[in-house]
């Protein structure tokens, strides 16, 4: 049954931008072993390598890798160049990457809280709209970004990262409402704190989620039609339906 | 005022994380790291090994290592779950290469499909390929295929003096052997090339047959070693003289009538009481284990899936936990069959003392050489046993095993040991010095302090 409801919404060919992301590693390999099509796009030449390798023997269809900088806005074209040769019909686009600076640095010095929203908001709506362009116009497809529980309300420990998830997340709202006359589903993914190399050095990693389980509603919410907006666990809805509703004298105090 | 009660409720529920302490599966001895390096990379281990200071890390996987082989108290370890990956497999030739955090039950998981399965599986599949490498663990056809590393034909090794060493049966042959059983002190693996099996497919030929002495036993053992590439026994040690077990055997079979479904069983969520298990309890299990076993040795040959033939506790996630929070300690030690009267002393104790548990396993070693410098199996009989840690009444207990085992001329595992004294190491591995040019000056353990270093001062 699962099988032909995936048939149904075409999750066959997926671009991966941002592929040796925590999260990524996870959905990916759960995509290989259902037998899709996969293009992955990040930094390092060597990681995709390996990547390759591991996803193909898991039962990936095919694999195509592309390296470049994704946070790099002049590289996107010829990253958009790259997928219109190599898998022109592609049907999802998962947008995975992201960067979590220390927040008290990112408070100090301005380059960071740049790079930060730089490599979390800008570049990711930067090509995030060459995609749309091309399912609108085809109309048909899914965009999915990975944004953050964070964004949902700014705090202090942690509001430079929630700031420029929270604006992506307000980016892809828009972005859906746009594409939805063409048919095109746009998914915002809003994980709360999950065990990934980008939460390491966090106090309390160790009780973060299993990116496995993250990656499984993921994978799950790509080959349905809802929700819109994705919270995983699933815990993290009501905890943030809550915390958005505390008054903001109130929530100025809280440290957390 | 209500928001600092808000705040203060919020900080209540931020409990300080158990990040640094990693834990055996013995649950003992208890220990805290000062940090756990978590690399999702092989590129890398080169900086977390330059940066470190000498004898200050240790490679750690799924830490199914009983006692405090895969532990390094008060120092770092690497956690190598993220090096997961499969790298290349060679349909020909049957060899998997795969970084060293992937687990054995992963690689059953995507090649036993494809009709190929592990050269040598342990009783668990949830250990990595590093720690199958570092403990050169054995299985049920030891007999026929000697020990996990016998079937590793190159391994690419990251040493914190001179970067990553490919070592094989040409090139740094002694680094290779080294590692193989080298308790994970020569370095960290980047990747291992393993030889798998062709299989007809999940299933096993399994039979079980009850036995009542141990040279039944040893008869038994002699008469299916021949004929079945699968041989173990389960023995009760609450029995005393008049002993009882169950022999399993099996081979891989074609059975294509059935399909397989694999199974994710139960979790024990949390760790039981420590009188949840006691003589009654695990009597009452032992005999109805016997019942139900000698039941079905009746109905002859079965066909059972792969994964309750060899992995049947791993069915149930955490099964540890059943001891309590006190932990357990494993047994496992082999004696030369030359020398059975000794087994039957060891046995003899331990029923005794009326303090074994439910899971002794008893198995006759064959006689293919490991292939690691420090690898335990050689010929003889082993037996593994669990004691739930009862303080200093079960250490005794162990030394007192430790004495016959000693006089035998047998052996301890290291894998599964938290307590053998420095002269119970010298005795098992005479040779260990000679290992000792091959640590990695990064490298050190738990277990490798408390067994050399009263011996090198």
């Amino acid at each position: 049954m699962t099988a032909t409801k995936m048939t149904s919404l075409k999750m066959k060919k997926i671009i991966v931008l941002g592929a040796t992301s925590g999260i990524a590693l996870e959905v990916q390999r759960q995509l290989a072993h259902r037998g899709c099509e996969l293009l992955l796009v990040a930094r390092s030449q060597e990681r995709l390598a390996d990547l390759n390798a591991d996803l193909s023997l898991r039962g990936a269809k095919a694999v195509l890798t592309h390296s470049a900088d994704l946070a790099s806005v002049q590289q996107h074209a010829g990253i958009f160049e790259f997928v219109r040769r190599n898998c022109p019909d592609f049907d999802t686009v998962l947008l995975a990457y992201g960067s979590m600076h220390d927040q008290k640095e990112s408070e100090m010095s301005v380059d960071i809280l740049l790079n930060e929203l730089q490599t979390n908001f800008v570049s990711a709506s930067a090509i995030l709209t060459l995609f749309a362009a091309d399912l609108e116009r085809r109309r048909t497809g899914c965009l999915a970004a990975i944004t953050s529980v964070a964004g949902d309300r700014g705090r202090r420990s942690n509001y430079v990262y929630g700031s420029a998830k929270g604006a992506l997340s307000l980016f892809l709202q828009g972005l859906r409402s746009r594409l939805h006359p063409a048919g095109v589903r746009v998914i915002t993914i809003k994980p709360g704190p999950v065990q990934t190399p980008m939460t390491d050095h966090l106090p309390n990693a160790a009780r973060f989620a299993d990116p496995e389980r993250v990656a499984r509603d993921i994978v799950r919410v790509l080959q349905r039609r809802s929700p819109d907006v994705l919270y995983t666990p699933k815990v993290w809805r009501y905890v943030m339906s809550g915390v958005r509703h505390i008054p903001e004298t109130v929530f100025k105090r809280l440290s957390f | 005022m209500s928001s600092q009660t808000a705040a203060s409720l919020c900080k209540r529920l931020v409990v300080p994380s158990p990040t640094t302490r990693m834990f055996s599966w013995g649950c003992y001895p208890k220990t805290a790291h000062l940090h756990i390096h978590k690399p999702a990379w092989n590129d890398q281990l080169p900086a977390i090994l330059q940066a470190a200071a000498p004898g200050s890390l240790l490679p750690y996987g799924m830490g199914r290592s009983y006692g405090d082989s895969c532990l390094n108290a008060g120092r770092e370890l690497i956690d190598c779950r993220r090096l997961n990956r499969f790298l290349g497999f060679d349909e020909a030739t049957g060899i998997l290469r795969c970084e060293s955090g992937i687990s054995l039950s992963e690689i059953v998981d995507v090649f036993l499909p494809k009709g190929w399965f592990l050269p040598v599986t342990p009783g668990t599949g949830f250990v990595t390929v590093g720690g199958a490498i570092a403990n050169d663990v054995h299985g049920k056809n030891h007999h026929c295929a000697g020990t996990f590393g016998t079937h590793i034909s190159q391994i690419a090794l990251h040493r914190s003096n001179d970067g990553l060493v490919a070592c094989n049966t040409e090139y740094n042959t002694d680094m290779l052997h080294a590692t193989i059983g080298g308790l994970g002190l020569t370095g960290v693996i980047a990747w291992a090339d393993i030889q798998l099996k062709r299989v007809a497919g999940p299933w096993i030929d399994a039979e079980s047959i009850p036995f009542h002495s141990l040279s039944a036993f040893l008869d038994l053992s002699r008469e299916s070693n021949d004929r079945f590439e699968y041989t173990v026994a389960w023995l009760d040690c609450f029995a005393g003289k008049d002993l009882r077990g169950i022999f399993f055997r099996g081979n891989h079979a074609a059975d294509e009538s059935k399909t397989f479904h694999p199974k994710r069983g139960p979790k024990l969520p949390f760790a039981l009481p420590g009188w949840a298990l006691n003589r009654y309890s695990v009597k009452a299990f032992n005999a109805a284990y016997y019942k139900i076993h000698a039941a079905r040795a009746k109905k002859g040959t079965a066909v059972v899936p792969y994964d309750s033939f060899f992995y049947p506790l791993d069915s149930v996630r955490q099964w540890n936990l059943i001891y309590g929070r006190q932990g357990f300690l494993q047994y496992q030690c082999v004696i030369p069959e030359t020398n059975i009267a000794a087994f039957e002393e060891l046995l003899d104790r331990i029923a005794r003392s009326g303090m074994g548990s439910f899971l002794g396993v008893v198995k006759q070693f064959g006689s293919i050489p490991p292939a690691g410098m420090l690898s335990f199996p050689r010929p003889g009989l082993t037996i593994a046993l669990d004691f739930a840690m009862r303080g200093e009444r079960t250490l005794k207990l162990m030394q007192s095993l430790d004495d016959v085992v000693l006089q035998s001329g047998g052996a301890l595992y290291p894998a599964k040991d938290a307590r053998m004294s420095p002269a119970m190491f010298e005795a098992s591995y005479p040779h260990w010095r000679s290992f000792v040019p091959y640590i990695d000056p990064k490298m050190s353990s738990s277990f490798w302090r408390r067994v050399t270093e009263a011996q090198a001062q």
